[in-house]
């Protein structure tokens, strides 16, 4: 796998230093709108930290493959190639949203990106997946299901039972657990009898993936690419990404920034910033980037500003939007 | 009798306080309840105060927790089994209905399963479609469960102690925006009887029924009434089960005129079953047809402007007040 890396191309690798970058900043940006009430609501669940988690991982399909998670997906929307301003519409509850406004945070979707949202109801979204696989399978695609998975959401019926069906099917679905140490407080070792989650694998007779360094996206994309050839031609596996969140489990809950324990382990995961990791790694290999690295980073603070601009100028859903779609008409 | 003003969350932390003191068997047991303090902090400080054998944290298995609580509480524990938020309640419905609420009946009485489920409840601020229920007419549905909604930080204390001490599961609810809000507990211990609703205003012109924060918007409007010269009476019901109608029955005796505020969904709702027990009681009574002001019929959205159109508020009380007059 050593000879890949030195060998992706650079067109690549900056590439995912943009989506990287753009995903930070618009958590960031998130962040600060929420704190002056332009992003409003109880729940708001930011993906920084999580980045190369993502970026690598979706980096390793095409965009026939399907994608599904939980409720923590600004970042993965935007490395599906969604919209950034119809997201941070969605964020501010506007009809230009991908939900219409009426989705929110929590549940990002874009049907034409083979993206089939984000869940809020913990373990939810799993046996989804297992049917958007079926789907394929029954179909005779050739395609595979991404899954991610939070550590807590792995210890509810939802896991167990959508996991080993996907296994009895042999069903293209590959199972990424974003092991970020944490439930919303409760930790992996305090809520998993085996807190190893990969190896739940060897119980469902599935393929054991492996438990990946999340904070670098080239381990997260080889070891994904690996997976998803597998998925695409044996079936299931369950795979970890190894990561940290860095503003707490939501907007909910803020108690975690003034834990001190926890502060400290905070500053050793972001000694190894998916940032950080990856650009060592360009400017290791490729002489004077910074200037270019530069460019991408002004860039993707303008499609932020534009995100954020676009969003607010956005009309708000109205009386037929609350009525509209309950059923299909 | 001193009083002191204390908000719901630790009106209820002292409930919880109280009889985790009077009866060892008591424990607590639910996701983030111990160390994170309860995600809406009604537990904090009783991890520190009973330890990890009495405030259990658990993984995020919401029918292992409702399952569990109902094997401890055959056994002979008095599980008090917090599920967050009655949204993932949802995933515990089947040890709730099928075994908590029907095993003292199904072994004809040989178990008993005094347990209490605690969760938040209640609609709104943007918490969008699988975080918004308020789902107990669902849970009420079933013989062999109680199911207490308080409306203040009064009744959530002196219910949720008899909860705790009842030989019966109970569902135990809690309004999230109701939680911040006061009001004066006395400093000494007091118990509310099951299934006992409360007048929480007197008026002879219309009576309201309602629950938890169908309270706060009725008084609201009865305030508002009150300067066109309309008494209205209402009637907090404070448990969905056992329901007790008699006060209501006396009220519309008086009144001949019923509005019925819910805070949940139209449809097969609180508001049918006091019309419909209404009608059959006392129709020789009514005077107008009975109202609902519930939450309107759709999936709640996330866009604050027509999230707000879908909930009740003391306007639209206010208006099927004067419809009914
Ligand atoms: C069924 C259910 N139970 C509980 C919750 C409340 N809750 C929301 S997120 C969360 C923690 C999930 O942790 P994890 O799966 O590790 O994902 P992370 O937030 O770390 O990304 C909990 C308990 C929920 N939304 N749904």
């Amino acid at each position: 796998m050593a000879t890949q890396t030195a060998t992706l191309p650079k067109e690549q690798l900056l590439d995912w230093y943009h989506q990287i970058v753009l995903i930070r900043k618009f958590e960031n940006m998130c962040d600060a709108l929420y704190a002056e009430k332009r992003i409003t609501g109880v729940y708001m669940h930011l993906y920084s930290g999580h980045e190369a988690t993502g970026v690598g991982a979706l980096a390793a399909i095409t965009p026939e493959d399907h994608v599904i998670t939980a409720y923590r997906d600004h970042g993965i929307a935007l490395a599906r190639g969604v919209d950034p301003k119809a997201v941070m519409a969605e964020m501010m509850g506007k009809r230009t949203g991908t939900s219409g406004g009426k989705g929110g945070s929590m549940h990002l979707a874009s049907r034409e990106h083979n993206f089939w949202g984000g869940y809020a109801i913990v373990g939810g979204h799993l046996p989804l997946a297992t049917g958007i696989a079926l789907k394929v399978k029954y179909m005779g695609e050739p395609n595979v299901v991404i899954s991610f998975v939070g550590d807590g959401a792995t210890n509810n019926g939802y896991f167990h039972e959508a996991v080993n069906l996907a296994a009895v099917w042999d069903l293209p679905v590959v199972w990424i657990i974003e092991n970020n140490l944490v439930g919303m407080g409760t930790r992996v070792e305090e809520a998993s009898g085996q807190p190893d989650l990969v190896k739940r694998a060897i119980a469902y007779g599935m393929k054991e993936g492996p438990r990946v360094d999340g904070q670098d996206v080239v381990a997260v994309y080889e070891a994904v690419k690996e997976a998803v050839e597998y998925a695409r031609a044996t079936g299931p596996v369950l795979m970890e990404s190894l990561t940290y969140r860095y503003q707490g489990h939501g907007v909910s809950d803020r108690q975690y920034s003034a834990r001190e324990d926890l502060k400290s382990e905070l500053e050793i995961w972001q000694q190894r910033d998916p940032i950080i990791v990856l650009r060592s790694r360009l400017t290791k290999r490729f002489k004077n980037i910074e200037p270019e690295l530069e460019r991408i980073e002004e860039e993707a603070d303008r499609i932020v500003a534009e995100a954020v601009e676009f969003a607010e100028q956005s009309p708000a859903p109205g009386y037929e939007d609350l009525i509209a779609n309950v059923y299909v008409e | 009798m001193a009083t002191k003003n204390l908000p719901m969350r630790e009106a209820l932390r002292q409930a919880l306080r109280e009889e985790m003191q009077r009866d060892e068997r008591v424990f607590i047991m639910g996701e983030e309840v111990g160390k994170w303090h309860g995600t809406h902090r009604v537990t904090q400080g009783l991890y520190e105060e009973f330890g990890a054998r009495r405030v259990r944290d658990t993984p995020i298995s919401e029918m292992a927790i409702a399952g569990a609580a109902v094997g401890a509480a055959m056994a002979g524990l008095r599980p008090v089994a917090e599920l967050m938020t009655i949204n993932f309640a949802f995933l515990s419905l089947d040890a709730m209905i099928n075994h908590a609420a029907k095993i003292h009946y199904m072994f004809n009485g040989q178990f008993t399963v005094p347990l209490v489920y605690r969760a938040a409840t209640g609609w709104g601020n943007q918490a969008t479609a699988t975080h918004s229920h308020m789902p107990e007419p669902i849970f009420a549905h079933f013989p062999g469960m109680y199911v207490g909604v308080p409306s203040n930080a009064y009744d959530a204390k002196g219910m949720l102690k008899a909860a705790i001490r009842d030989e019966n599961p109970v569902l135990f609810t809690e309004t999230i925006a109701l939680y911040p809000k006061p009001s004066p507990v006395p400093d000494e211990e007091y118990v509310l009887p099951i299934g006992k609703a409360d007048i929480k205003r007197q008026g002879g012109d219309v009576t309201i029924v309602t629950y938890a924060r169908g309270v706060e918007w009725s008084l609201q409007a009865a305030d508002m009434l009150a300067k066109e010269g309309v008494e209205v009476e209402i009637v907090d019901m404070r448990w969905l089960r056992p329901l007790d109608m008699e006060p209501v029955f006396e009220s519309f005796k008086k009144t001949n005129r019923c509005v019925v505020v819910e805070e949940s969904l139209p449809m097969f709702s609180f508001g049918s079953e006091i019309a419909a027990q209404l009608q059959e009681a006392a129709f020789d009574y009514m005077d107008a047809p009975i109202k609902r002001v519930s939450a309107m019929d759709v999936p709640l959205p996330y866009a604050a402007e027509i999230e707000l159109m879908a909930l009740p508020n003391a306007q639209k009380i206010v208006d099927a007040v004067r419809g009914v007059l």
